[in-house]
């Protein structure tokens, strides 16, 4: 049998081993090796301290109690871990992308970094933490004692507290020592993590070969253990259904809202992706440590004498079966849960209490807040951290005395979770939605905490220690709905699934009617946005419209915070990046948010947004800027919008440009080709009257000679006059300057008049005629109408290539225009020619034959314009044929 | 200034399984929830004799589901990129 000295020896070389491997962590972590240290494996092992002392002993003891009951502690955990992409990735992000620093900073980080709201939460957890860490010091020392008990020592209540004061002072210095060597909360406590991992291996392992010793030890298998079970005295499943879902409920919320659950889950976690694998193998550790729990019950309850402590039966199984190893392994596993646990909620505790109860109410002291010194504030906070793990375990101390251990104290322990959960809805409203305020969570706070005082933390001490036997059955000032445990008339619940149902539904519907009713302020705003769209990647506005302050004094209050070396790194990195020389940057308000987010990770951000605050006038975002933000993004919109349609505005002026350059391209091609065919023809008539005029001054040549080729020339200068008539008709034509006299006459006349002119008395066309039908008074220029008549009967006479050619005129009186048609028996014009006759000088092929410079018809087609009408041809004819569509008549 | 692009309607079939991945892993704690609501019914069911050691069984039965089922969602779920960030329940 193990001596109880040997066993004091075996828990100091345990503690000392603790303390190397703390001690290894923080400085392998110091020399910049700590990626072994950062696994998923010892962030999974670090969450494993929601298994404290209380339920590795407890738990059997609660078994032993309520049978299955026991396992709702784990089941709620299990929950929120497989369901971490719901809650837990969001709070990681955000407590990284916030620098949170514990839960009562995320809280007061939504709420407009409001301080008063840290403080609520601090109290809240404070209170709520007290009887958990006196929990811890009750199951160490019982533990001990059970010990000494082998021995034949009994303790005296002496023995306990010196137990629970040497306890707690070898847990004060190590969690000093390894918790406040650095300030930055926010900065992982690589010594603690992997000692608390070191611890929660440790504990697995003493609960796992104690459940195994049972099983196939002592019972001798998994069936003969099944058939114990049913066998045994536990009742399995007590009928109540609320208890049972109440408790989930309220271990998943607690697993949340510790304040130590929150600092390893959200505070420690170095990178996102650990929750991917502690989403399964987190469960997997609570699963291993509750599945000996029940078989440890009922083995206990069948060896061990009647009134036996069941809490105790992870330790006195072993004992009783003479298996010291086993039990001081065992007692090693207790110490570790208990140890782990308060190291933990003691540096979530003083961080919270230090963040936003000291530090504020010490720089609302300062009266003169110029008179610093550097690293002023670092060294209140470093200090106040400190006395707080000093006071917090005193307190837990305190309060272990004074409920002087005992049964008493370990029914507090779903009391102490239902106060911490109190936090819940400020905590997943913040995060879930916008509009929540910081009044609304204040109001909600408040009211869970004064319910949860009333109906379950009060009465917990025992009757008539706070609320007296009257009150409790007829409610205080007489009116029975304020019955602690029957609020609102509502008895005969559990108490516990009471007090957890009204200070939910109470504190829920407060925060959510007061966040309705009130107006958030523009800060609070502004954090709202960041904390529930913190997967949009969407840049906030700047929480610091003016950078009013001057770079030096941002230092200087950065050294009082951080220390100088840090404060001046900050400041000279960013200076860098800026492109600056020196170390005092550009004071931008981008800057400013990023400082103080680095500041937040020490003090908290409400002290880091005070004390910024100061410093910068208080000239911290308003209402007027957010809504100037948001319309600066909507003009923006606006802006883009224009410039798209005006972008729409320029490609239409472009087109239009470039069709107009192509339309100028073709007109200069046009004008070339004009200028090209004029040259030709006037040179043709030019080159012949010169030649012949150059013959005929040689002179002494005979008379006829003479004759012919002054013919020649006079025949040619009437060419060229011809064709220069044609052009300045043409071109005043073109330009619609000709000037139209109105006359009035017969259109047989007029077919007569032309006929006669075109130079028919050769008698080599003939013409055809209806006269009856040419019977048609006309009003126009009838001048001009008779040279279109001649030039298209002499173009017939020209070119028509029948043996026998005629020209058959033909008038018709279709939809109130007069046409005249000019149809010949030639071969007519080729379709695809036809588009081409009434362009300038536009001759056809056989060039020769008439001489014509080509511009006839084009002269008849402006001249019919100008009158009104039309000159087209007129193909599907047998000839050529040309169709002169008259202007309107007047009958 | 270009317009803040919209999240595209359709996926690319890696990116569509990615997202069904994820709601896989929003589902598993309300597979737990029902499958460890369901002990509350025995009370009106157990009347002729106690739970015995089945009760015990299944609601380890279940714990051992969930854990293979988050462990394998878990696998291949991927790390955040930011195309895939955002809550969006849309797509």
């Amino acid at each position: 049998m193990m001596s109880f000295n040997a066993l004091i020896f075996a828990a100091l070389a345990y503690v000392t081993l603790l303390f190397a491997v703390a001690f290894w962590a923080d400085r392998r972590a110091a020399l910049g090796r700590a990626d072994f240290l950062q696994s998923p494996w010892i962030y999974t092992l670090s969450i494993s301290i929601y298994c404290t002392g209380w339920t590795f002993y407890g738990a059997v003891g609660y078994a032993a109690r309520s049978g299955l009951e026991f396992v709702t502690i784990y089941l709620g955990p299990t929950l929120v871990m497989v369901g971490w992409w719901w809650i837990l990735r969001r709070l990681v992000r955000i407590g990284r992308a916030q620098r949170i620093t514990s839960i009562a900073d995320l809280v007061s980080s939504r709420f407009g970094k409001s301080t008063q709201l840290g403080m609520i939460v601090t109290v809240i957890s404070v209170i709520a933490g007290t009887p958990y860490i006196a929990l811890q010091l009750q199951s160490v020392t019982l533990s001990f004692a059970v010990f000494a008990q082998v021995e034949g020592v009994i303790w005296e209540a002496a023995d306990f507290n010196a137990t629970a004061i040497w306890v707690s002072v070898g847990l004060a210095v190590f969690t000093i020592l390894f918790g406040t060597r650095n300030l930055d909360a926010n900065e992982r406590h690589n010594g603690i993590v992997m000692a608390i991992a070191v611890e929660a291996v440790v504990k697995l392992l003493a609960l796992v070969a104690v459940g195994v010793f049972v099983v196939w030890g002592i019972a001798g298998g998994v069936s003969q253990m099944l058939t114990r079970i049913d066998a045994s005295e536990i009742v399995l499943w007590e009928q109540s259904g609320s208890r049972w879902i109440s408790l989930i409920f309220l271990s998943g919320a607690a697993f949340l809202c510790l304040p130590r659950m929150f600092q390893v889950l959200v505070v420690e976690n170095t990178d996102e992706r650990h929750l991917h694998i502690a989403s399964w193998a987190f469960p997997l550790y609570l699963l291993l440590m509750s599945l000996f729990v029940m078989p440890i019950a009922v083995v206990g309850l069948d060896l061990l004498p009647e009134g036996s402590n069941p809490d105790l039966f992870v330790l006195t199984v072993p004992l009783h079966e003479g298996q010291s190893g086993l039990a001081v392994l065992s007692f090693l596993g207790g110490l570790s849960s208990a140890t782990s646990m308060v190291i933990v909620a003691t540096i979530a505790l003083a961080t919270m209490v230090s963040n936003h109860i000291v530090v504020p109410v010490w720089l609302s002291l300062q009266a003169n807040q110029q008179a610093v010194i550097s690293g002023d504030v670092r060294f209140v906070t470093l200090l106040a951290r400190r006395l707080s793990i000093v006071a917090i375990l005193a307190l837990g101390f305190i309060y272990y005395r004074m409920s002087g251990g005992g049964t008493a104290l370990a029914a507090i322990g779903l009391i102490s979770f239902t106060g911490a959960v109190q936090i819940l809805p400020a905590m997943l409203g913040g995060i879930f939605w916008r509009a929540a305020t910081g009044f609304g969570a204040a109001s909600g706070l408040l009211t869970g905490l004064a319910v949860w005082m009333w109906t379950l933390f009060l009465p917990s001490f025992g009757v008539d220690a706070f609320i007296s036997q009257a009150v409790m059955d007829n409610g205080v000032w007489g009116a029975a709905w304020l019955r602690p445990q029957a609020l609102f008339g509502i008895a005969r619940l559990d108490p516990l699934v009471h007090g957890i149902m009204w200070s939910m539904i109470l504190n829920t519907a407060m925060f959510a009617f007061v966040s309705l009713v009130t107006f958030p302020a523009p800060l609070e705003r502004l954090q709202g946005a960041q904390f529930v769209n913190v997967f949009d990647h969407s840049t906030a506005a700047p929480a610091w419209t003016s950078a009013a302050a001057g770079a030096e004094d941002l230092l200087i209050m950065s050294q009082r915070i951080i220390g100088s070396t840090q404060a001046q790194a900050i400041f000279e990195h960013e200076a860098i990046s800026q492109g600056k020389v020196g170390f005092l940057p550009e004071v931008t308000s981008a800057f400013i948010e990023r400082l103080e987010r680095e500041l937040a990770g020490s003090v908290g951000a409400a002290t880091a947004h005070a004390m910024i605050g100061q410093l910068i006038g208080g000239s911290s975002v308003s209402v007027e800027d957010l809504i100037a933000v948001a319309d600066e993004a909507a003009q923006i919109l606006e802006y883009s919008n224009r410039l798209e349609a005006k972008s729409a505005e320029q490609e239409r002026t472009a087109r239009a440009l470039r069709d107009a350059n192509a339309k100028l391209t073709a007109l200069s091609i046009q004008k070339d080709a004009f200028l090209s065919q004029i040259s030709h023809e006037l040179r043709t008539p030019m080159t012949s009257i010169r030649s012949f005029s150059e013959i005929l001054r040689e002179g002494d040549m005979p008379q006829d000679s003479l004759n012919l080729y002054a013919g020649i020339i006079h025949d040619e200068a009437i060419r060229l006059t011809r064709l220069l008539d044609d052009l300045l008709d043409l071109a005043v034509l073109e330009n619609g300057q000709v000037e139209l006299h109105e006359q009035t006459g017969q259109l047989s006349d007029l077919l007569d008049r032309a006929v006669g002119a075109a130079g028919l008395h050769d008698g080599v066309l003939k013409v055809v005629r209806d006269r009856i039908s040419e019977d048609i008074r006309l009003s126009t220029d009838l001048d001009r109408l008779a040279q279109v008549f001649i030039n298209l009967i002499a173009n017939a006479r020209k070119y028509c290539n029948a043996a026998d050619p005629t020209l058959t005129i033909r008038v018709a009186h279709l939809g109130g225009h007069v046409h005249v048609d000019f149809i010949d028996n030639g071969t007519g014009i080729a379709a695809e020619n036809q588009a081409l006759i009434f362009e300038k000088f536009s001759r056809l092929a056989d060039e020769g034959k008439a001489g014509g410079a080509g511009l006839g018809l084009a002269i008849c087609r402006e001249i019919m314009i100008r009158l009104g009408g039309e000159a087209m041809y007129l193909p599907l004819e047998k000839g050529a044929a040309f169709r002169v569509v008259l202007p309107s008549v007047k009958s | 200034m270009s317009p803040v692009p919209k999240p595209p309607i359709f996926l690319q079939r890696a990116s569509y399984r990615q997202r069904r991945v994820r709601d896989a892993a929003k589902l598993i704690p309300f597979v737990g929830i029902v499958l460890w609501a369901l002990p509350m019914s025995w009370a009106q069911s157990a009347n002729e004799g106690q739970v015995g050691s089945e009760g015990l069984i299944y609601i380890f039965a279940v714990w051992v589901v969930l854990i293979v089922l988050a462990a394998i969602l878990a696998s291949r779920i991927r790390a955040d990129t930011s195309q895939d960030a955002t809550d969006d329940p849309k797509a």
